[in-house]
């Protein structure tokens, strides 16, 4: 009892980790899945969200409030720009976007270093939940609770509005067929637009509840965007429901980032192989059908 | 652009009596990287698998050799063989991971391998060194019985010879049937598989001979960095020889290096243009090429059609 019990902290903290990195990478499948864009300034999104809310939160409920919202508009704006910025680009064109993608994450994350340093930015979470819950007997930080219960609320949420409402009818058509989806007469390049901004959106809203997880730094673009890309690469294929796919690949790499790592130290990178080995390796033939070239 | 490969090679021939010895030095780190590219080459213009993940098998390598260097051979034949092995066993592991995807697809998942490899490589202590690098490996002789390679200038021909006697290799294989296969792979694969070629065993074949290059590419760098860290072989590296292979035009594997030499001279050269604003330079640089290169490629294919 004492061995799993010690191993529930960790277990916990993969929970919110790989809610956090669900919402990250929901946003990169939009993005990838739908404009078969592969932003790599993605997690560039992200740490913009983290640094604002590293300058507003003082604290209190209300700054960071303030900061959900600065932080997602500044995202959303950022989205839609690249989407701006790739529309001279051709649609099948994919080296030319990454290599427009990737200048931009290599700058962008240049001018974030030179506005914020190049140090690890502190980040304070509300007073009211600053301090430890009693969980088991055991002392766990008390916004890690309630991140995790809004980031379930997130997905919950992402779910309906893909399965439900009809913008998340045309986000599934644009997956299945987007030609179709053109030919029915919804312009692809607002789709793209729609598509890019509501993927910074989500990078936003990660960036700012998750910058107490993942805090802001140099570092911070390019953990996120490898763990998200590991997360939409052992999800996409996956059974048949993306954000359910995606949420399962999501806890599973946040459980091998915590778990993981409290279990075996030195072998967590090796893990995050092996299992994407697994999943590509058993499901090729399923890749192939999912992801013919268009 | 024939008649260019003559004056070329003499030039790379002469460069280290012309220059000093850090700009040899420079120049053999460009060859090793353009080696690498031309591994990029094989994989995204001739075989049609755009990859960001070629820094893996060059780690792998790299570190193989390093460890072979410090602790028994120091023949640099050997350490070649073992980076290629190395290189090529990597890559052949990989194997189902990406020759099963195409496209963009193909691009995600090379750059999580490679970026997984920094990770392993920045952790693995005992082998690697972790972050603080490897250091101190010994100037290998080129076979036995030849003298050991202690100075810039000799490491740099050694360095031009192998990247010479790989690229030579590398065209004379793609002018024969096995460039037909891999070229019609890229353009037409259902018509391929139509007329019973495997397509997955030939870009499975391509993929393992790409990461052998990539491996004697590791393997020429610690002979000619003598040192070795994470960073070589970071997302940033994989980037910069992507941008140096769709320079050289991505179907062209001497242009892969000449691409790489153009892209590495100009970041070296934004970097001292203004100290500490390197990459901001280096994201624009990408940018400007994103929108200037494929109206380029554009115009030069109406002008030859």
């Amino acid at each position: 009892m004492n061995r799993v019990d010690a191993y529930l902290i960790p277990a916990l903290d993969g929970v919110a980790y790989g809610l956090l990195l669900f919402v990250v990478a929901a946003g990169l499948v939009l993005s990838f899945g739908v404009a078969g864009i592969l932003n790599l300034a993605h997690g560039t999104l992200y740490a913009i969200g983290a640094y604002v809310a590293a300058t507003l939160s003082d604290g209190s409920w209300l700054a960071l409030l303030l900061a959900l919202v600065a932080g997602v508009a500044a995202t959303t704006a950022g989205g839609a720009a690249l989407s701006g910025m790739l529309a001279p680009v051709p649609r099948g064109d994919h080296l030319t976007q990454a290599l427009l993608t990737f200048g931009v994450a290599l700058a962008g994350g240049s001018v974030l270093v030179m506005a914020f340093g190049a140090e690890n930015l502190p980040v304070r979470v509300p007073a009211t939940v600053d301090r430890p819950v009693d969980l088991a007997g055991h002392a766990y930080a008390g916004y890690r609770l309630v991140f995790i219960a809004v980031a379930a609320a997130l997905a919950l949420a992402l779910h309906a509005v893909v399965t439900r409402t009809r913008a998340g009818m045309l986000v599934r058509a644009a997956l299945d067929d987007p030609d179709m989806v053109a030919c029915l007469g919804v312009s692809p390049a607002r789709v793209r637009l729609g598509v890019l901004a509501a993927s910074g959106a989500l990078a936003g809203t990660a960036g700012v509840l998750g910058a107490p997880i993942i805090g802001p730094g140099p570092g911070t673009a390019a953990t996120v965007l490898l763990l998200s890309l590991v997360v939409v690469v052992l999800g996409g294929h996956s059974g048949r429901s993306s954000v359910a796919g995606t949420l399962l690949a999501a806890l599973a790499v946040g459980e091998i980032q915590t778990l993981g790592v409290a279990l075996a130290p030195t072998a967590a990178p090796f893990l995050l192989f092996a299992a994407m080995a697994a999943v590509l390796a058993a499901r090729s033939h399923g890749l192939i059908r999912r992801w013919s070239p268009a | 652009m024939r008649w260019l490969i003559a004056p070329a090679l003499l030039a790379a021939v002469a460069a280290p009596w012309l220059a000093d010895p850090y700009t040899t030095a420079t120049l053999a780190r460009i060859l090793v990287l353009g080696l690498v590219a031309v591994s990029v080459a094989l994989l995204t213009g001739v075989a049609g698998l755009p990859t960001l993940g070629q820094t893996a098998p060059f780690a792998a390598g790299a570190y193989a050799a390093a460890t072979l260097a410090l602790h028994s051979s120091s023949v640099g034949v050997t350490q070649l063989l073992m980076g290629a092995s190395v290189g090529a066993a990597f890559a052949a592991l990989t194997v189902p991971l990406v020759v099963y995807a195409r496209g963009v697809v193909v691009l995600m998942i090379t750059l999580a391998i490679g970026e997984l490899v920094v990770t392993a490589a920045s952790r693995w202590r005992s082998v690697t060194g972790g972050t603080d690098g490897l250091a101190g490996m010994p100037s290998p002789r080129p076979l036995w019985g030849l003298p050991v390679l202690d100075t810039d200038r000799a490491r740099y021909l050694y360095a031009l010879a192998v990247v010479g006697i790989v690229l030579c290799a590398v065209v004379l294989l793609l002018r024969g049937p096995s460039g037909m296969y891999l070229r019609g792979c890229r353009d037409d694969e259902a018509r391929m598989r139509a007329s019973g070629h495997p397509v997955g065993a030939y870009l499975a074949i391509a993929y393992v001979a790409a990461g052998a290059i990539a491996g004697v590419a590791g393997s020429l760098l610690v002979t000619t960095q003598q040192y070795l860290s994470p960073a070589d072989f970071g997302f940033d590296v994989a980037a910069l020889l992507l941008l140096g292979v769709v320079i050289g035009g991505a179907g062209s594997v001497v242009g892969a290096i000449a691409g790489t030499a153009v892209v590495l001279a100009a970041r070296d050269w934004l970097s001292g243009l203004l100290p500490g604003r390197g990459p901001l330079l280096l994201g624009a640089l990408f940018i400007t090429a994103a929108y200037v290169l494929p109206r380029f490629r554009f115009r030069l294919r109406r002008v030859v059609a």
